[in-house]
């Protein structure tokens, strides 16, 4: 007598499947661990920085310090962890030797040969493919490619070290001008000791022709991850911008606080896609990636445009909110996103978009998916602000759970102090339904193939705003965070 | 019994969590080329054997056995009896929001294609594939782009899980009511796909509730299941009899053999 198995209901979880856990064996130059106001002024001098620069990250050294005597750090996000020690974490790690690179052949093989086990296509034959890269690797941007051909076009694309020599004009008025250091604690962290990212500028009327990449990577034990990203859209401007992330298995946990800046003036438009895949930690939640991050774009010119899309697949912990400011009128702010947590990952993530100017347009698609024990919380604010006049808004969050162990928190705060206002609200709590899986293994797939072609499909709406290469990626990456997760 | 395909003995099963028997000790013989129609009330557990057959993890078996090619068919998983051939059209087939019907069939179809150690079809080739074939049901061929059954009328579905079975090309198809809800014309064309894909090398078990897709796919056989078991077996003129008489003279035999 036999009976057809079962499945069970109880997921099991295996993390193991992470792809990017090696580490690249390279000499570092490493700042000793903890925080202090010399190591402010050790970075500083590190990159040969003007006065004004060090300035500003001393006043917001003096900030967080401020902010951690009072025990002011945040706690309204639906995420548990072990308190940080600030003083356990290295603020400065770059690759050496740290001299000016001419091409490629002078990058360290080993830093490439990391890249290309990424998949990222820094060789000069794959950029004819239209993706032109700046890579961090752990604190320093190693190489920023394609600057001649976008050179061409006025565009300005480089490491923020080299921004801040080169185009002090551009840094001074604009970092900071989105997301002050004093805007929170890992804000403030950030400014006192980032130290790179990338810097971008489109000139008026120029559309960028390629799509802009930063890569990150995190190497170093114990190194945090502070890095700075500005990207300035001049009138009637477009630029495209995609951000990739990954990190060694390590058994401590690693920090990642970083400040991205937008800001559009008239009639410009910034797509800024992400796809974050940190290391999550082991299967028994050991390890990965804290990462918290400030994320805010500022359409400040009259019909601009600005468009995050996320996907979040990486981290222990993802603590992060992509927001726009509408303050010209007719722009147009959007969020489209969509994470994962599996294993023991929590997620606390979504949107603020705040209405300022008249006729502001803003739409937020949220897709959350558990498995395992993850935690996926989505946390929203629209705020209509006395003289938005006839703001709209349209806002879904859908969650999806994969198993019952995982939970799903949706939390969409509205304030509105413009009654023109019009707002849109629709949610969707669900599982992926053993009718759905039924019918996909009746046509052969693998209950893994089925529960990541239904997720698949759920995220369509999100995946379809990512630049095509990339939605390709995200739905690859998907799978592979499924593995092991199902059946 | 050389060419039995599918031997089904004493199967007995039940629903999942509520644990009430539906089959009770169903026995069933199908040969390859064969087709065999089962017609039944309401409830009778048409719908149970079919996914029984096909590894719904609902349904729970608690007696007998069933063979397929010599294997023992009720240990493997639900792909693995779609990967060996087993094909079921259901009755209500549910929707995949946001995944095309392409997508999804050739994922399907790829994923057999692999478990048999064959080549993946390019996206390219395979939509041509399914062009062509979804004029078997005058399928339109715009619904090929769309989420899987969502928004598809009754009818749509049904053309759908026909071209599906076009496509996969199974060596066992069991057709939940391939023809209920469809209108006069559509249950022409469904029965006419149908029975466009009957072989001599494929065996075909369909159930429905109406004699009239049995004159376009006139089968070999005919069972009548109340209760969980088949109670009488025939040849096609045995559904004529069941739709001029219905089922209340097979449901008293039933109660008396049972009490006897
Ligand atoms: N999930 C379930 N929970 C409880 N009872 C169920 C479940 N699924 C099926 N049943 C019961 O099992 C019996 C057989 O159902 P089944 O769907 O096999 O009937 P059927 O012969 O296909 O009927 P129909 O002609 O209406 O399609 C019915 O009494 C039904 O209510
Ligand atoms: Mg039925």
């Amino acid at each position: 007598m036999t009976s057809p198995r079962t499945i069970s209901k109880e997921t099991g979880i295996d993390d193991t499947g992470y792809k990017y856990g090696f580490v690249t064996d390279i000499e570092t130059e490493s700042a000793p661990p903890g925080l202090s106001e010399d190591i402010v002024r050790f970075i500083s001098a590190k990159k040969n920085e003007p006065e004004w620069m060090l300035e500003w990250r001393l006043k917001a050294y003096r900030h967080f310090i401020s902010l951690l005597d009072n025990e002011q750090l945040p706690k309204w996000a639906h995420i548990h962890h072990a308190p940080i020690d600030f003083q356990q974490i290295i603020y400065y790690s770059a690759p050496k030797p740290k001299k000016k690179l001419e091409s490629l052949d002078e990058l360290d093989p080993e830093i490439l040969k990391t890249y290309e086990k990424l998949g990222i296509p820094l060789e000069e034959q794959k950029l004819l493919a239209g993706v032109a890269v700046d890579a961090v690797f752990d604190s320093v941007s190693v190489i920023t490619t394609f600057k001649e051909e976008l050179a061409k076009h006025g565009i300005i694309f480089c490491s923020m070290s080299e921004a801040v020599q080169n185009h002090p004009d551009l840094v001074q008025k604009y970092l900071g001008s989105v997301v002050p250091y004093t805007d929170n604690f890992y804000a403030a962290l950030n400014s006192a000791v980032f130290s790179d990212g990338s810097f971008c500028y489109v000139p008026k009327g120029v559309r960028c022709p390629f799509e802009l990449t930063t890569y990150f990577r995190i190497n170093t034990a114990q190194s945090g991850q502070f890095e700075r990203t500005l990207i300035v859209a001049d009138e009637g401007s477009y630029v495209s911008y995609l951000e990739g992330c990954s990190a060694p298995m390590r058994d401590e946990n690693q920090l990642h606080a970083a400040v991205v800046e937008l800001v559009t003036l008239d009639n410009a438009e910034i797509k800024y896609s992400t796809i974050q895949n940190w290391y999550p930690g082991d299967e028994n939640g050991k390890g990965g990636i804290f990462n918290f991050v400030t994320k805010r774009g500022k359409c400040q010119g009259v019909n601009s445009k600005i468009s995050w899309t996320q996907v979040e697949t990486g981290s222990a912990i993802t603590w992060k909110y992509p927001s726009v400011i509408l303050q010209g009128d007719n722009s147009i702010g959007e969020f489209y996103s969509v994470a994962l947590t599996k294993g023991y990952q929590q997620a606390d993530t979504g949107t603020k978009m705040t209405h300022l100017g008249k006729n502001t347009r803003s739409r937020i698609v949220s897709k959350g998916i558990s498995a395992g024990h993850g935690s996926n919380t989505y946390r929203g604010l629209v705020k209509v602000m006395p003289k938005a006049d006839n703001a709209r808004n349209f806002t879904q969050c859908d969650s999806l759970l994969v198993g019952d162990k995982c939970g799903a928190h949706t939390t969409p705060y509205v304030e509105v102090q413009n009654n023109t206002a019009h707002l849109e609200h629709e949610a969707f709590t669900g599982r992926v339904s053993e009718e759905q899986l039924f019918y996909c293994r009746q046509r052969g797939l693998s209950s893994e193939e089925a529960t990541a072609l239904i997720i698949n499909g759920f995220c369509k709406e999100v995946f379809k705003n990512l630049p095509f290469e990339f939605a390709v990626e995200a739905t690859r990456l998907l799978e592979a965070n499924l593995e092991g997760s199902v059946g | 019994m050389a060419n039995a395909m599918l031997e089904i003995r004493n199967l007995d099963a039940s629903v999942g969590v509520a644990d009430v028997e539906i089959l009770k000790g169903l026995n069933m013989t199908v040969r390859r080329g064969e087709v065999h129609a089962i017609m039944g009330p309401n409830g009778s557990g048409k719908s149970t054997l079919a996914y029984v057959l096909a590894g719904h993890p609902g349904y729970v078996v608690t007696g007998g056995e069933v063979l397929f090619e010599g294997q023992n068919l009720l240990a493997m998983e639900p792909e693995d009896r779609a990967r060996a051939g087993l094909f079921l059209s259901f009755q209500h087939p549910v929707e995949v929001p946001g995944v095309r019907l392409s997508e999804f069939l050739r994922a399907g179809y790829n994923s057999i294609r692999k478990s048999r150690g064959e080549e993946e079809m390019s996206a390219r080739l395979f939509n041509q594939m399914l062009r062509e074939k979804a004029q078997l049901v005058e399928m339109e061929p715009s619904l090929i782009q769309r989420s899987v059954n969502e928004g598809f009328s009754g009818g749509e579905r049904k053309r759908n899980e026909v071209l599906q079975m076009a496509i996969l090309e199974p060596k066992l198809a069991v057709l939940d009511e391939p023809d209920s809800g469809l209108d006069v014309d559509a249950v022409r064309i469904v029965a006419n796909g149908i029975e466009r894909l009957r072989r001599s090398d494929r065996a075909i078990i369909l159930i429905t509730h109406y004699q009239r897709i049995l004159d376009y796919v006139v089968p070999d056989y005919v069972h009548v299941i109340v209760d969980g078991r088949i109670v009488k077996s025939g040849d096609k003129d045995l559904a004529l009899e069941v739709e001029s008489v219905g089922y209340d003279k097979y449901e008293e035999e039933l109660e008396k053999s049972l009490s006897g």
